[in-house]
């Protein structure tokens, strides 16, 4: 546990305000619009490839690291990212496949994990 | 007397929106800041650990997204999440925590209907959605790139 010595304090208030931050927003959707939490999902995720594919995220990212990254926007900076980095070495090839190779992780584990938690879950039937 | 009868929408909608209980929105948006802020912190502080241990930068938000997923989607199962988010809202959703209850949470409840077309297909009820439109805008980003990749205009 070293790395705890010279944790950079300032580093983890910015992560903590913008990745607040990004979630108020999220907060904001549910109470004063109708839309369904899903579909708040799906406009993060478009909305955080879009802004990554244009480059702005990289700015929020290099600032607050985990704080963009963690949220669901960092994760679709995580796929225009990739699939920008593929196109530059594969051309359109890239495109179909750098998005997933670089969100790869994140998805096979939601799949497995995803799988294997349901199935020990309590099999009782809950209201959300 | 009775009242007299909603004649328009906009009437009915004004109604409605008087009779429902006012959600405390400043309230709430303080929890969901706190939550999702100490989310992230917690995202970064494994980042660091990842980076101390001589990892690269997208290996280690790689590793973050696996353990923060991994341990949300067991806390969904054991029915901890749903009270975290009942009380933090967005600040648990718009994580990467959110996406992983959107996969276990329709699964739990299709259990019933069996272990390959319940859970198997259910999960993707919410995540098959952000999947779509997330993988097809990032093909269009890349393809956008290809196509605008010249000098006077870089758009990273």
């Amino acid at each position: 546990m070293d790395f705890l010595q010279n944790v950079d304090w300032t580093q983890l208030l910015r992560c903590f305000v913008v990745g607040g931050l990004i979630c108020v927003i999220g907060q904001i959707l549910i109470d004063k619009t109708k839309l369904t939490p899903a579909r708040i999902l799906v406009i993060f995720v478009t909305t955080g490839t879009i802004l990554g594919g244009l480059g702005i995220y990289q700015y929020l990212v290099d600032f607050a690291g985990a704080g963009a990254t963690v949220p669901l926007t960092g994760f679709g900076y995580n796929l225009a990212k990739g699939a920008i980095e593929a196109v530059k070495e594969t051309g359109i090839i890239g495109a179909f496949t750098g998005g997933v190779k670089a969100a790869a992780g994140g998805i096979a584990a939601a799949v497995f994990f995803g799988y294997i938690a349901s199935l020990i879950s309590k099999p009782k039937m809950k209201k959300q | 007397m009775t009242p007299k009868p909603l004649e328009t929408k906009k009437d009915y909608q004004k109604y409605v929106d008087e009779k429902s209980p006012n959600s405390p929105i400043l309230k709430n948006c303080f929890n969901a800041f706190w939550v999702g802020g100490l989310i992230c912190s917690i995202g970064q502080i494994i980042m660091w650990y990842c980076a101390s241990k001589g990892l690269d930068t997208a290996l280690s938000g790689t590793v973050v997204s696996i353990l923060l997923i991994g341990f949300s989607a067991f806390l969904t199962a054991l029915n901890v999440f749903n009270k975290i988010g009942k009380f933090a809202g967005a600040g648990s959703l718009i994580p990467i925590t959110g996406f992983a209850n959107s996969i276990v949470s329709p699964a739990m409840e299709y259990k019933s209907e069996g272990y390959v077309m319940g859970v198997g297909g259910k999960m993707f009820t919410v995540a098959g959605p952000v999947l779509v439109f997330g993988i097809s805008t990032s093909i269009i980003v890349g393809i956008v790139y290809l196509i605008f990749n010249t000098q006077s205009i870089t758009l990273v």
